[in-house]
């Protein structure tokens, strides 16, 4: 235990704590670290009504915090992080989530990143819907919101205060919290020294495992949120919740809530240990799958599977995570995905011999850091993710963009000279773990790579002399943003599901790989718009609300598959359904669900084109999410491919080189994926060029004139 | 340790231990309030009740801690501790975890011997068994 230290007070905002109605705290917390100005905002029933809470509370207050030509690192960019209305209920699994959102240093457009853990919820329950931070301190702070006391205050963080995370959470534990209730009460949002000196930081937002008497952490990874939190020279938000039961919110009907909550839980107890198995994997169940369908990105995303996959895979991991202890990154959550691995001895850098729990890794971490990387040691990906958590980095980024520089290095685009003496080829985890290294140093070759796939392109571009063609066919980013880890060759909606994307390409939009390409359950044009629209505006609900999304379709009754649309799993949207009425009181239908999510989704289109972006030349896919880039590409699916040919455009693959080959296919899957753009434009209300139209942002009733005001100039 | 036993072929179905377990713990007369629920699936017997058998599978499952054994092996619920979740009532494998929108906590039948002592047909008594899953007790 480190010694408390005394910091000083900048400012200081007392308040008084109010008592949550329906799911509402009623105001929103906005702190200004470099005025040092801290209020109170209150909660309009406008923004209940048109936004609900979560990704629609940070919107609303980002677009009123920011100009238009704001950019990540001028001091009026906020970060805004809220949870939702049904946030804190403990009775149904993954009612925990927050959405943090900024505008990112590596798409400069506003992202918005899901996450776990404590923060959330105890916001909310010290009195904030959401909280609103702006500014650039001069020498790093603390923001501690202290919900017992009814008290908000900035300290200034003394120089020797750890910055990574994983000593920096035992750092703020010995400070603020006396006894080990206080412990249970608190959480931090955090990032590291890795998020100060790269584009791709990451929040770390901590929980406090009762059980392991353990600091645990969740990450909000996309964008770069780390990187500005740093940038306004924040060290950490702090909160202090009150104690708490399962009534916290004070719902207005607690008899629907609790209804829900053991009907899922009845599920997951049945139907998980002969499903996904999530209560002893968690989500890296999904490696074998992907690899059984030809979808686990390897390589830079160039092949689908790969002999060494079973090293990685599901049962690897159950066997090496901790078993037996309730891993919910939030009380209740009975799927229980936020595993850990314990008494980690740290092998390399800084924090060598260390011991250390490591959280996860995830699905998205063994396949970014692992499969895509040639690199298939657990321990290796075990190491990676330590680091990339207690820097600040997020996996998926730095995944993506270390498989796009061993292609690079592979290709020749990249030599040791270049990388400082690196090897970066495929399946090198130690030069993956010093190119890390080497981020959270802000020094040689971590330096370039922190920047991101974007930026790295024109790099090599200009200081390397890279085929233009050839980087930005393969590197894997779409609005600046680095793809996370699923393969979209072969499936147009997915491509879709990335491309036309309001953040860039993350999968928590829209994921229909399996209906699209292995059920073909989407055969037309029209038939994956449909799909592109609803799924992404029903994934964008979970958002709003407070809510995951893994306990709406990663158990699922066997019955479900003889309902009339077994993918939407209607017997858990009506949990949800009844979980919102419950909650706030405020009866919704089916439809209602979609229209909630279509006016924050509209809203966040609107201000992306505010910005500067946001419109059809934006949403543009890498070829590599379309088709097969190289020669070795397209002849590791040869048959599939020439098939193709012959079926989709009358060819004979007989009479044509390869070249030819590769050519046809790539004019066949372009002008697909913009035929697809058409489509989906045409059902969510879009011009062609991508813009909401007036009539559309009308009908959805965010007609504001501000708004109205951006879309004109496009129209 | 002392544990709860049902014998069906005694049981009439009178759901007196029902009523006595409500009133004793939450002082009303109410079945949805009781931790012992007699059952008549079919319309025309066999009865079956379900209460809890002490097995304490639930006890890991509590992300707070708030399930534990007494001195005396009997699972109970620790209100302060607990923050309503029902992951309990979810993962019981006799469905013996009850709930109530009344209280956020859930609760269960600690064998106080209350419907023992008032069952009219002698169904329910207390008994002594060595381990919490001593044959027989399965309900």
């Amino acid at each position: 235990m480190s010694e408390k230290a005394t910091l000083h007070i900048l400012a200081e905002f007392p308040y008084s704590v109010p008592t949550i109605e329906r799911g509402y705290a009623g105001q929103t917390l906005y702190v200004n670290v470099g005025e040092r100005a801290i209020q109170a905002r209150p909660v309009t029933e406008e923004m209940k009504l048109k936004f609900t809470g979560g990704r629609g509370f940070d919107l609303w207050l980002l677009w009123h915090g920011v100009k238009d030509n704001t950019r990540w690192n001028d001091p009026e960019n906020e970060i805004t992080i809220s949870s939702g209305p049904c946030a804190g209920i403990t009775q149904y699994p993954g009612s925990g989530k927050s959405i943090a959102a900024t505008i990112s240093p590596l798409t400069n457009v506003v992202i918005d990143s899901n996450v776990g853990g404590h923060f959330g919820p105890y916001l909310k329950f010290a009195g904030w819907d959401a909280i609103e931070v702006q500014g650039k301190a001069a020498r790093d702070v603390i923001v501690y919101v202290d919900g017992v006391a009814g008290q908000v205050t900035l300290y200034e963080a003394p120089a020797d205060a750890p910055t990574d995370t994983h000593l920096l959470g035992h750092w703020l534990m010995d400070q603020f919290a006396a006894t080990e209730e206080d412990r249970q009460l608190m959480s931090f949002v955090t990032a590291g020294s890795g998020a100060e000196h790269t584009l791709m930081g990451c929040l770390n937002f901590s929980l406090y495992d009762r059980k392991r008497k353990a600091l645990r952490y969740k990450q909000a990874g996309r964008g770069g949120i780390g990187t500005v939190l740093r940038d306004k020279k924040i060290k950490a938000l702090v909160v202090h919740a009150p104690p708490f039961g399962g009534d916290m919110n004070h719902p207005a009907d607690l008899k629907r809530i609790q209804a829900a909550g053991a009907d899922i839980h009845q599920e997951v107890r049945e139907f998980d240990p002969v499903q996904n198995r999530m209560r002893n994997r968690g989500t890296p169940y999904l490696v074998k799958i992907m690899d059984d369908y030809d979808l686990l990105p390897v390589h830079n995303f160039q092949f689908g599977r790969h002999p060494d996959t079973p090293k990685i895979k599901g049962e690897v991991w159950e066997a090496r995570l901790t078993q037996g202890l309730p891993d919910g990154c939030w009380y209740g959550c009975t799927v229980g995905c936020a595993h850990a691995v314990d008494g980690f001895v740290v092998r390399t850098g800084p924090y060598q011999g260390q011991t250390v729990i490591v959280d996860g890794p995830e699905y998205e971490t063994v396949a970014g850091v692992g499969s895509n990387c040639g690199i298939f040691d657990p321990e290796a990906i075990l190491e990676i993710n330590f680091y990339c958590d207690t820097y600040g980095i997020d996996t998926i980024s730095f995944g993506t963009a270390m498989a796009f520089a061993m292609e690079c290095y592979e290709a020749g685009v990249l030599n040791a000279e270049r990388t400082g003496g690196l090897e970066l080829r495929f399946g090198n985890a130690d030069a993956a773990l010093e190119v890390l290294h080497q981020m959270a140093r802000g020094e040689g070759f971590g330096q370039i790579f922190g920047m991101g796939i974007r930026r790295m392109k024109q790099y090599f571009i200009e200081h390397f002399g890279a085929d233009p063609h050839f980087v930005w066919d393969i590197g894997m980013e779409a609005k600046g943003l680095e793809y996370s880890e699923y393969l979209t060759k072969e499936s147009l909606a997915q491509q879709g599901g990335y491309g036309l994307t309001n953040k860039g390409p993350q999968h928590d939009e829209a994921w229909l790989i399996f209906m699209d390409m292995v059920n073909n359950e989407l055969p037309t044009f029209e038939d994956k718009a449909e799909a592109l629209h609803y799924f992404p505006m029903w994934r964008t609900w979970f958002g709003l609300c407070g809510f995951c999304k893994l306990p709406w379709n990663d158990v699922v009754h066997p019955k479900n598959k003889l309902t009339p649309q077994p993918q939407k799993i209607m017997h858990h949207v009506e949990n949800y359904r009844q979980l919102f009425i419950g909650v706030t009181g405020r009866e919704i239908s089916y439809d209602d669900i979609i229209t909630m999510s279509e006016r924050v989704y509209n809203f966040q289109r609107v201000f992306n084109i505010r910005l500067g972006y946001g419109l059809r030349e934006h949403d543009a896919i890498p070829y590599r999410s379309a088709g097969p880039v190289t020669v070795e590409e397209y002849e590791s699916r040869a048959d599939r491919y020439d098939r193709q040919l012959r079926e989709w455009l009358g060819l004979d693959p007989e009479t044509m080189t390869i070249h030819e080959k590769m050519a046809a296919h790539r004019r066949y899957r372009m002008e697909r994926y913009e035929k697809l753009i058409d489509a989906v434009y045409k059902r969510r209300g879009w011009t062609e060029r991508g813009v909401p139209t007036p009539e559309k942002l009308h009908e959805l009733g965010i007609d504001y004139p501000d708004v109205i005001a951006v879309v004109q100039r496009h129209l | 340790m002392k544990v709860l036993s049902y014998n069906p072929e005694r049981c009439v179905g009178c759901h007196t231990c029902e009523e006595v377990c409500s009133d004793t713990w939450f002082k009303v007369t109410d079945a949805e309030k009781s931790s012992i629920r007699i059952h008549d699936d079919s319309g025309s017997g066999p009865l079956r009740a379900v209460y809890c058998v002490q097995c304490g599978d639930c006890i890991a499952v509590c992300p707070t801690e708030a399930l534990s054994r007494d001195k005396k092996g009997i699972v109970r619920i620790q209100k302060k501790l607990c923050v309503g979740c029902l992951s309990c009532v979810g993962f019981c494998p006799y469905s013996a975890m009850f709930y109530h929108p009344d209280q956020t906590e859930p609760f269960k039948c600690i064998a106080c011997g209350q419907c023992a002592k008032t069952c009219p047909a002698d169904a329910l008594e207390i008994v002594e068994v060595e381990t919490p899953r001593a044959p027989g007790l399965q309900v």
